[in-house]
C-alpha cells in the first residue's frame, strides 16, 4: 500500500498494470475521455481528459463539487451515456463506439446501478422490481436472496410507497446485485437520506464489495464517506484532480454525517 | 408472469377512466361497423338464399294481353333458362272492420315449378275447383287478422266478388310489399292476392293468355340482351318494358337499404378509428413522458430499446382490445336490434345470420392498427432517449416570445388567461389533437342530425308542397276530362284536379330507365311539382323536367334531347328536349305539361288521375262509394299515408337522435377528458403553485376550464364546415334512384350539434376540475417531476 495519492494521479491505465497485490485485475480502463454537451447555443464541456483505471474487487469513491463531471463520468462507464472523445474499455471490449444494442446487452450483464432517487419501479413490489432485472440477466441470484442480503427479506411484497427512503434504496442495491455484476455503480446512493438510514446503504455496499468482490464505484458529496473506500478520486472541472488509496478503511457502522 | 407486464396491467389498471374513454370511442366505430356489416352480411345472405330457394325471376315484365303462346316463345330467348307467364291485376278490398278500401294486387299462381314461388305459411293454397278461395300475404293476414276462413269482397275487374282466405303466403318478389306508386309498407292498405290461374283467368277475362312474364336466366346471359329480345318479342302484345332485379320494387327498396348499410360501414367508422388513434397518441405520450424516469432505469439495467418499445405498444395493444370487445359485443346486440327492426318491412320466410368473423376481422385489424399507429409515434420519440438523458428531470418546456406571444402580450390580458394561451401556443399539436377530435364530434352530430332536416323537408315536400289533396283516385282507364264533374259531386269534395300519368320507357344513347311521364294539368293547385328547395317548378311549354337521379341514370342533362317511348296505347315515340333537371326528394318520373302531352299524342286531354280535396266530414262516404266503383283502381289517403309516415319516424327517428348523440357525446368526452386529465397531470405542480401564491380554486379551476372550452369554441365551427361536407358526402352516397336526399341543413341543426358537445366537454372538464381540488398542495410542490 505504498503508493500515495499523487502516484495514482499519475498512474495510467496506458503505464500497464499497477504492482500491488491487492488489486486484481483492469476492469475498466479510460484513456482521455471528454464529454461535451450541447444545449442550443451553450455548449458545456463536463469531462475534459479523464485517465482512470478500475479494478477487480476495488471500492472507489469519487468525488467532486457540483459540476465536476461525476455523474457523467459514471454514466459513460455504465453505457448510459457515450463519450464525445477519448478511449473506454470494459476488460478488453471498447465501449467507445460500441452500438447501443452492445451497450445494453453490456449493461445487462455486467453493471448494477444504484441511484440517489433509487428509480423502482411504483407500480411493482420490492420483490418484483428485483424480477425486473433477474428476468433478463444471464446468471441472477433468486430475488428473495438478493433481498435477504440487503436485510429486506420481511418486506419484500411491500411496493415502495410502502417502504422508508432507506429500505427503497436498499431494493434498489438487492436490484443491482441480483445480476451477480462485475461492476457497481452508484450515483449519491444516501444523497436522499439521512444518517442513520444513509449507513444502513453503505453496509449493504460495503457487505456487496466484501462478499462478492464487486468493483464498485460510489459517487458522494459527502467527504466522511470516502474512508470506506479503497481509493478516492476526485475530479474537479471534469478533470482527475486527486487519486490516492486509503491507507485505513472504516467500515460504514463507523462512519457519520 | 413477468414483473414487466405486471407494471403493464398495474399502469391500465390506474389509468383506467382514460383508456374507458379511449376503448368506448374507438368501441363505437367497430360497433358501427360491425352492426352494419353483419346486418348487412344476414341481409344479402338470406336474400340470396330465398331467392334461390323460390326462383325468384331475374327478368319481369308487364303487357296487356299475349296468348299463352309466347311464353314458350320467351323461354327460347338465348340465356333464358325458364320462363313464366302469369296474369296479375289491380283490385279495390272491402275489408269488415275498415273504413277505407284497401288495394292489393291479384296474382295467378303457377303449378309450383315455376318462377316466384310462394312460400305457404298457413292454411293451404286455393283449390282449382273453388275460384272464390285466395291465399294472402302473411303481413296483410296478421295485419286484418284475415285467418284462413275468413271472408272480404272485392272489386275484380269491375265486379264484386266475395272471396274466402284459405292460406297465407310469403314471395321472394314481395320481401318489402309497397303498394305502387306508395312511399313506405302499409300492410293495412295494400295486400296481395294469390288465385289459381283459371280463376284469375276468368276474373279478369283473359282465359288462354297472360299479362306478366317472368324469365330466369343462365349465368352467362347477358341480361341487357335478353332485355331487349324481351321487349321486342312483347311489343306486338303492348309490353310496358322488360327490366332486369334493379327495377323490382321490392329488389330494389332492398338493395337500397344493403347500400345504405354499407355507406354507413364506410362512412363512421373513419372518425371514431382517428379519433381513438389520437387519444391514444396523447395518454400514451404522456404515460411516457411521466415514465420517463422509468424508461431511463430499464435501459440502464439492460431493457433494451425494442423491450420498452414493445412494453407500451402491448399497452396500447389491450386499449386496443378492450375497444375491440366492447364494439364487437355492442355491434352484435346493434345488429340484432337493426335485423329485428329490419323483420318488420322485410318479410323472409328465415334469416340466415351473418357469424360476423368477416366484420370482427376487419375491426380487428383497423382497430389494432389505429392503436398502434396512435402509439408508434409517442413510443418512437420517447424509448430513443438516452437512458442518462431520461432518467434526468425534463428541461422545461421551451416558452419563447414570437410574435404571436407579443400579440397576446399586447391584448393585457390577465396572468390565468396568459397562461391558456402560451400552453396552447407551447402544445400546438395536442391542442390540434383535442381541436381535431372535438371538431369530429360536432361534425358527426351535425351529419347525424342533418338526416332529420332531409327527411322533415322531404315530408313537407311530399305532404305539404307537393300533394296536398285529401285523396287520390287511380282509375283502372283513361277517362276524359269531364270526369272531374262527377268527381266535384262526390260526398265532401271541394276541389278535384285531374293528372295523367304514361308508363314510358326513356332512353338515351344505350342507356335506358322505365318510368313514367306526369303530364300536369294547366293552374294544377293540389299535386305539384317541387323541388328540394321547397319552391314549385314551373313546367316549361316544351320539353321535360327530369329529376337528378333519373337524368343521371340516363346521362343526361337539360338541354339533351332524348327518346320517350309510351308503353300504353297508343305507344308513340317521341323525342323530346330535357327542359331541366331539379333534385327531388322522391320520385322517379319524368313531367310535361298536360297540354303538351296530348298536343304529342294528337288526342283530346283525358286523365287517369283524380286529386280530391275532400271535407274530412265527407270522408266516410267517399271511401264507401270508392269501394263499389269499379272505374277506380286505386285509392291513396295522403292523411293516412303522412300520420304512416310520421308514427314511423317518430319512432325509429328517436332512436337514432338518441344513438347519434351518445355517439357525439362520447368522442367528445372521450377527447375532452383525456385532455383535462393530461393538463391536471402535467400541470399540477404549475396549479398548485398558483394555489400557494394564494388563487382561489375557481381562479386556478379557469385556467383549466378555460383552455378546454376555449378550444371547443374554436372547434365548433370547424366542426360545423366539416360536418356540411360530411352530410354533403353522404347525400350522394345516400341517393338512389328511389330517394334523392334533398341537402339541407338547418341552423337548429348546427346550434343543436353544438350544443350538445360545449356541455358535454363542459361536463367532462369539470369532473377531471374536480381532481385539481384534491391535489395536496405541499407534495405537489415537493414532486419532482
Amino acid at each position: 500500500m505504498g503508493k500515495t495519492g499523487l502516484q495514482g494521479t499519475m498512474q495510467s491505465a496506458t503505464q500497464g498494470r499497477p504492482k500491488q497485490d491487492l488489486q486484481g485485475q483492469v476492469v475498466f480502463r479510460m484513456e482521455g475521455v471528454t464529454r461535451v454537451y450541447r444545449t442550443g447555443a451553450v455548449e458545456v464541456q463536463a469531462l475534459r481528459g479523464i485517465d482512470l483505471a478500475l479494478f477487480e474487487s476495488e471500492m472507489v469513491v469519487l468525488l467532486g463539487a457540483s459540476g465536476s463531471g461525476k455523474s457523467t463520468l459514471l454514466n459513460i462507464m455504465g453505457g448510459l451515456d457515450r463519450a464525445t472523445g477519448g478511449q473506454v474499455w470494459f476488460r478488453d471490449r471498447a465501449l467507445t463506439h460500441a452500438s447501443e444494442a452492445a451497450l445494453t446487452a453490456f449493461r445487462r450483464d455486467h453493471v448494477g446501478f444504484v441511484f440517489q432517487f433509487y428509480n423502482l419501479v411504483p407500480s411493482l413490489s420490492a420483490r418484483e422490481n428485483v424480477a425486473l432485472v433477474t428476468e433478463i440477466a444471464r446468471n441472477p441470484m433468486r430475488p428473495e436472496e438478493a433481498l435477504e442480503r440487503v436485510g429486506l427479506g420481511a418486506r419484500m411484497d411491500h411496493f415502495p410507497s410502502e417502504l422508508s427512503g432507506g429500505e427503497q434504496q436498499r431494493v434498489a442495491i438487492a436490484r443491482a446485485i441480483a445480476k451477480r455484476p462485475e461492476v457497481m455503480l452508484c450515483d449519491e446512493p444516501t444523497g436522499a437520506l439521512d444518517s442513520k438510514t444513509g449507513v444502513q446503504v453503505l453496509e449493504a455496499l460495503y457487505e456487496v464489495n466484501r462478499d462478492l468482490g464487486t468493483a464498485t464505484v460510489l459517487i458522494t458529496h459527502n467527504a466522511s464517506i470516502q474512508r470506506i473506500a479503497h481509493r478516492v478520486v476526485v475530479l474537479a472541472d471534469g478533470l482527475v484532480s486527486e487519486d490516492r488509496r486509503n491507507t485505513e478503511r472504516l467500515s460504514p457502522h463507523e462512519v457519520s454525517w | 408472469m413477468r414483473a414487466l407486464d405486471r407494471k403493464l396491467l398495474r399502469d391500465l389498471r390506474r389509468i383506467w377512466a382514460q383508456t374507458l374513454a379511449i376503448a368506448l370511442v374507438l368501441g363505437c366505430g367497430i360497433m358501427v361497423l360491425v352492426a352494419a356489416t353483419t346486418t348487412q352480411g344476414t341481409l344479402s345472405g338470406t336474400q340470396t338464399a330465398y331467392y334461390e330457394r323460390q326462383r325468384f325471376a331475374d327478368v319481369f315484365s308487364g303487357l296487356t294481353r299475349a296468348p299463352q303462346s309466347v311464353v314458350d316463345q320467351a323461354s327460347r330467348i338465348e340465356g333464358v333458362l325458364q320462363a313464366e307467364g302469369r296474369i296479375s291485376f289491380p283490385a279495390v278490398l272491402d275489408i269488415g272492420g275498415m273504413e277505407e278500401p284497401a288495394t292489393a294486387r291479384v296474382i295467378s299462381l303457377g303449378d309450383g315449378e315455376g318462377l316466384n314461388l310462394p312460400l305457404l305459411r298457413r292454411g293451404r293454397l286455393p283449390h282449382p275447383d273453388r275460384p272464390e278461395e285466395i291465399a294472402i300475404n302473411e303481413s296483410f293476414g296478421l295485419a286484418h287478422g284475415l285467418e284462413p276462413g275468413a271472408r272480404l269482397a272485392a272489386v275484380l275487374n269491375g265486379q264484386l266478388r266475395e272471396l274466402q282466405v284459405v292460406g297465407w303466403l310469403l314471395s321472394p318478389e314481395f320481401v318489402y310489399t309497397i303498394a305502387p306508386g306508395s312511399m313506405m309498407p302499409d300492410d293495412r292498405r295494400f295486400g296481395l292476392i294469390w288465385m289459381t290461374t283459371p280463376a284469375a283467368a276468368s276474373a279478369r277475362n283473359m282465359t288462354g293468355a297472360v299479362n306478366e312474364i317472368s324469365l330466369r336466366l343462365s349465368r352467362s346471359a347477358d341480361p341487357r340482351a335478353v332485355i331487349a329480345a324481351l321487349d321486342t318479342l312483347l311489343a306486338p302484345y303492348g309490353g310496358t318494358g322488360a327490366h332486369g332485379r334493379d327495377r323490382q320494387a321490392s329488389h330494389a327498396f332492398l338493395s337500397g337499404e344493403m347500400q345504405q348499410l354499407q355507406v354507413m360501414a364506410r362512412f363512421m367508422p373513419p372518425v371514431f378509428l382517428i379519433v381513438a388513434g389520437f387519444l391514444v397518441n396523447m395518454v400514451l405520450g404522456r404515460l411516457i413522458a411521466l415514465e420517463r424516469a422509468q424508461i431511463g432505469l430499464l435501459k440502464a439495467i439492460g431493457y433494451g430499446t425494442r423491450e420498452i418499445a414493445w412494453h407500451y405498444l402491448k399497452l396500447a395493444l389491450l386499449i386496443g382490445f378492450i375497444g375491440l370487445v366492447l364494439g364487437w359485443g355492442f355491434g352484435h346486440w346493434a345488429a340484432e336490434g337493426m335485423i329485428t327492426l329490419y323483420a318488420e318491412y322485410f318479410r323472409f320466410p328465415f334469416l340466415l345470420r351473418d357469424r360476423g368473423f368477416g366484420a370482427i376481422g376487419l375491426a380487428a385489424v383497423l382497430g389494432m392498427a389505429t392503436v398502434l399507429i396512435g402509439a408508434g409515434r409517442a413510443v418512437r420519440a420517447s424509448v430513443r432517449l438516452p437512458a442518462a438523458e431520461a432518467m434526468s428531470p425534463p428541461a422545461p418546456p421551451l416558452f419563447s416570445r414570437g410574435f404571436v406571444d407579443r400579440a397576446i402580450m399586447a391584448l393585457r390580458l390577465r396572468q390565468t388567461s396568459m397562461m391558456i394561451l402560451r400552453s396552447i401556443l407551447r402544445w400546438p399539436g395536442r391542442a390540434a389533437i383535442t381541436l381535431f377530435g372535438v371538431a369530429a364530434s360536432v361534425a358527426v352530430l351535425v351529419m347525424s342530425y342533418f338526416i332529420f332536416d332531409a327527411v322533415d323537408l322531404m315530408a313537407d315536400s311530399v305532404f305539404g308542397q307537393s300533394n296536398r289533396q285529401t285523396v287520390t283516385l287511380s282509375l283502372s282507364a283513361p277517362a276524359p276530362v269531364s270526369v272531374l264533374n262527377e268527381a266535384r259531386r262526390l260526398p265532401g269534395v271541394q276541389i278535384a284536379e285531374g293528372g295523367m300519368a304514361l308508363p314510358a320507357r326513356l332512353v338515351h344513347g344505350h342507356r335506358n330507365r322505365l318510368s313514367a311521364v306526369q303530364g300536369h294539368f294547366e293552374g294544377a293547385s293540389l299535386a305539384r311539382l317541387i323541388d328540394d328547395r321547397g319552391q314549385v317548378v314551373t313546367l316549361p311549354h316544351d320539353g321535360l323536367v327530369l329529376p337528378l337521379m333519373l337524368a343521371r341514370g340516363l346521362g343526361v342533362e337539360a338541354g339533351d334531347i332524348i327518346e320517350v317511348e309510351l308503353l300504353s296505347p297508343p305507344r308513340q315515340r317521341w323525342r323530346v328536349p330535357v327542359a331541366a333537371v331539379i333534385r327531388q326528394g322522391m320520385g322517379q318520373e319524368a313531367h310535361m305539361r298536360a297540354d303538351e302531352v296530348f298536343a304529342r299524342l294528337g288526342l283530346a286531354p283525358m286523365l287517369n288521375q283524380i286529386h280530391l280535396r275532400v271535407d274530412p266530414q265527407g270522408l266516410p262516404a267517399l271511401n264507401a262509394l270508392v269501394k263499389r266503383t269499379p272505374a277506380v283502381a286505386g285509392l291513396a289517403d295522403w292523411a293516412e299515408v303522412r300520420r304512416q309516415f310520421d308514427a314511423t319516424l317518430s319512432e325509429s327517428l328517436l332512436t337514432m337522435v338518441g344513438i347519434y348523440t351518445l355517439i357525439g357525446v362520447l368522442i367528445a368526452v372521450g377527447v375532452v377528458y383525456n385532455a383535462a386529465r393530461i393538463q391536471v397531470s402535467e400541470r399540477s405542480h404549475e396549479l398548485a403553485s398558483l394555489r400557494v401564491l394564494g388563487f382561489t380554486r375557481a381562479e386556478v379551476g379557469f385556467v383549466l376550464v378555460g383552455e378546454v372550452m376555449l378550444l371547443t369554441l374554436v372547434a365548433v365551427p370547424v366542426g360545423w364546415v366539416a360536418g356540411h361536407a360530411m352530410a354533403a358526402g353522404l347525400v350522394e352516397a345516400m341517393s338512389n334512384d328511389l330517394i334523392q336526399m334533398p341537402f339541407v341543413i338547418t341552423r337548429r341543426t348546427y346550434a343543436l350539434a353544438a350544443a350538445v358537445v360545449v356541455l358535454a366537454s363542459f361536463v367532462a372538464v369539470m369532473l377531471v376540475r374536480r381532481r385539481l381540488d384534491r391535489v395536496d398542495l405541499a407534495s405537489a410542490l415537493k414532486a419532482r417531476s
